[in-house]
């Protein structure tokens, strides 16, 4: 199946993909948005709490009028949360940055505060009956994986550039010092990172393509290699490219 | 998936080679620039000139790359890292003294403007179904189990009305947070079921109205009427007023959902919905006034009639002097911004 992605226009009229957030990355950054106002929630709980154990207050009028006042603080620090987080932070709550996703418009741009309002207005219904069963159901059956409120607000989750940045630098830096071409780096790399999950005669046949590619001249030799060996080849060709 | 046969083979482009060792020394510095301008909340001139510039390049880059190795890796991650200053680069104006002024004076308005008549038939809607909830109390006085609690009909019965019993169980502004909070959830529920092609606001209104005539019906029954009347009197009629205008905002993402004007229902609803979206900030602050007042005035035996009449239309027509443009006049500078916009 193919990767959700928004295709976008850049000013200077080249086009762009931002892949999309699927369902699995949305819960998981709405988990720990979820976790952190729980967490403040139960914080002026506590607070409140304690508070009322102090001395001069225990038994008093004020213990009381403390707890009602904590139980607010409580359900405000909850319920504003998560609309407070994404206008402040512009699409870019603690929850989606740790998942590695933002907030963006259907031409890629950062969401204004009205569009961040309705979006979270309208969990009232992607949270029905419970859980947000109605916008994950919605998040898995739309095309751009989005629920009720993005619908309705133009938004959509995309995956952010949290590692981009490097990998770009890193693709970088292979490329001003290394002999060999830059997708053949990462040729190797993948094949090592997945050695272990491949079948012992698959991944020799693969490293022998590979090599007798990379480096034509040692082909009868590293026909005649076993697979252990043909791994540590592999290992030093990628050492010796870093190193240079 | 990527392929890779084009960077195995022996004759692979050298010249595609040589660009890419060319410029790789500038997308260090390109990538370092991306990063830091998504952390920028204030940028200088200097610093948006910079991220501009930094721009182009990557995407003038990225279209060399896609035309010289096409789904590499080096093109997906100049296109993350473009598509990440694209986002950085087009966003909104911060929300100014002057955006909120604008929004005060202009959006809200008229966005006001654009479902009024929505707003009036279903204040007909509430006002109908009111008069229907009487009568049907008063016919049939024992469905009043249906709209109030067994401890509300007991209270009653029995010659109290809820409304001043609220008092002693909670200071006045905890029960204002309450009372707001309430609010707010009914008012964002008309507003966010009017999607249900405006049946859900039809519905919320409807059931406000029969629950508001069918508890006057039975609080007249055991002559406690006026007394209802008289705790409603400071905060109902704009707390009503506000609950009509959001379920006719509501009705309006409705009517685009049924009849789209242009473009798919999508396009439709996501236009209205940001048309009558400043109606939800106005609103907001509307059920806090109400929600004050309901929590400190209403309750309070002391304030006569007279006094809660005045509180309650004035504050009703301060909230139609706002809505309707009269309340804080547009200024030329607003309408002239406005033009080039």
């Amino acid at each position: 199946m193919a990767e959700a992605a928004l295709t976008v226009r850049s000013l200077t009229g080249v086009e762009m993909t931002l892949p999309i957030a699927g369902p699995g990355m949305r819960s998981y950054a709405f988990l720990i948005d979820w976790q952190i106002r729980l967490l403040g929630a139960l914080g002026w709980l506590l607070i409140a709490v304690l508070l009322r154990l102090l001395p001069n207050v225990a038994g008093r009028p004020l213990a009381h009028q403390l707890l009602m006042g904590g139980v607010v603080l409580a359900l405000l620090t909850y319920f504003l949360y998560q609309p407070a987080a994404e206008i402040l932070t512009r699409g870019r709550t603690p929850g989606l940055r740790t998942a590695g996703a933002r907030i963006v418009t259907l031409e890629g741009t950062t969401p204004g505060f009205g569009a961040l309002l309705i979006r979270n207005v309208f969990r009232l219904i992607d949270s029905l009956p419970l859980c947000y069963v109605v916008g994950l159901v919605s998040c898995m059956l739309t095309e751009r994986h989005v629920r009720l409120g993005d619908l309705v607000a133009g938004t959509v989750m995309v995956r952010t550039t949290a590692d981009a940045s490097g990998s770009l630098e890193r693709l970088a830096v292979q490329a001003q010092r290394g002999a060999l071409p830059l997708e053949a780096v990462e040729l190797v790399h993948d094949l090592l990172t997945r050695w272990s999950s491949l079948e012992p005669q698959q991944r020799a046949r693969l490293a022998r393509t590979v090599l007798s590619k990379l480096d034509p001249s040692a082909g009868a030799a590293d026909a005649a290699l076993g697979e252990p060996a043909l791994h540590a080849r592999l290992e030093r060709l990628l050492e010796r490219e870093q190193r240079s | 998936m990527r392929d890779w046969s084009d960077c195995l083979s022996a004759n692979s482009d050298p010249e595609a080679a040589i660009w890419v060792r060319t410029h790789a020394s500038q997308w260090q510095a390109l990538a370092a620039e991306a990063a830091a301008a998504a952390q920028r909340a204030r940028p200088t001139s200097e610093e948006a000139l910079q991220t501009l510039r930094a721009y182009r390049v990557l995407a003038r880059h990225l279209a060399t790359v896609r035309s010289l190795q096409p789904g590499g890796v080096l093109a997906a991650a100049l296109e993350r890292t473009c598509g990440g200053l694209h986002t950085a680069l087009n966003r909104p104006p911060r929300l100014t003294r002057a955006r909120w002024g604008q929004l005060f004076r202009d959006d809200i308005p008229a966005a006001a403007a654009t479902v009024r008549s929505l707003a009036l038939w279903l204040a007909a809607l509430l006002v109908g179904s009111a008069l229907a909830g009487w009568w049907l109390i008063n016919t049939y006085p024992e469905l009043v189990s249906l709209i109030a609690s067994p401890q509300m009909i007991d209270g009653v019965e029995h010659g109290h009305l809820w409304t001043y019993q609220i008092l002693n169980l909670a200071p006045p502004a905890l029960l204002s947070g309450r009372i707001v909070f309430n609010n707010v959830l009914v008012t964002v529920g008309a507003f966010c079921f009017g999607i249900l092609f405006g049946l859900g606001a039809f519905y919320m209104i409807a059931i406000n109205g029969l629950m508001l005539g069918g508890l006057l019906a039975f609080t007249h029954q055991h002559g406690l009427g006026l007394g209802l009347l008289k705790f409603t009197l400071a905060h109902g009629p704009v707390e009503l007023s506000v609950m009509c205008l959001a379920a006719a905002a509501g009705t309006a993402l409705g009517e685009a959902v049924i009849r789209p004007a242009a473009g798919t229902r999508a396009q439709a609803v996501r236009r209205r919905a940001a048309e009558v979206g400043p109606l939800l900030i106005a609103c907001a602050m509307l059920l806090l006034g109400s929600g004050l007042i309901e929590g400190f005035i209403s309750p309070h035996p002391g304030i006569s009639i007279p006094a809660r009449l005045a509180i309650g239309l004035g504050y009703w027509m301060l909230m139609m002097l706002w809505l309707s443009g009269r309340l804080f006049p547009r200024t030329g500078r607003t309408a002239a911004r406005r033009e080039a916009d």
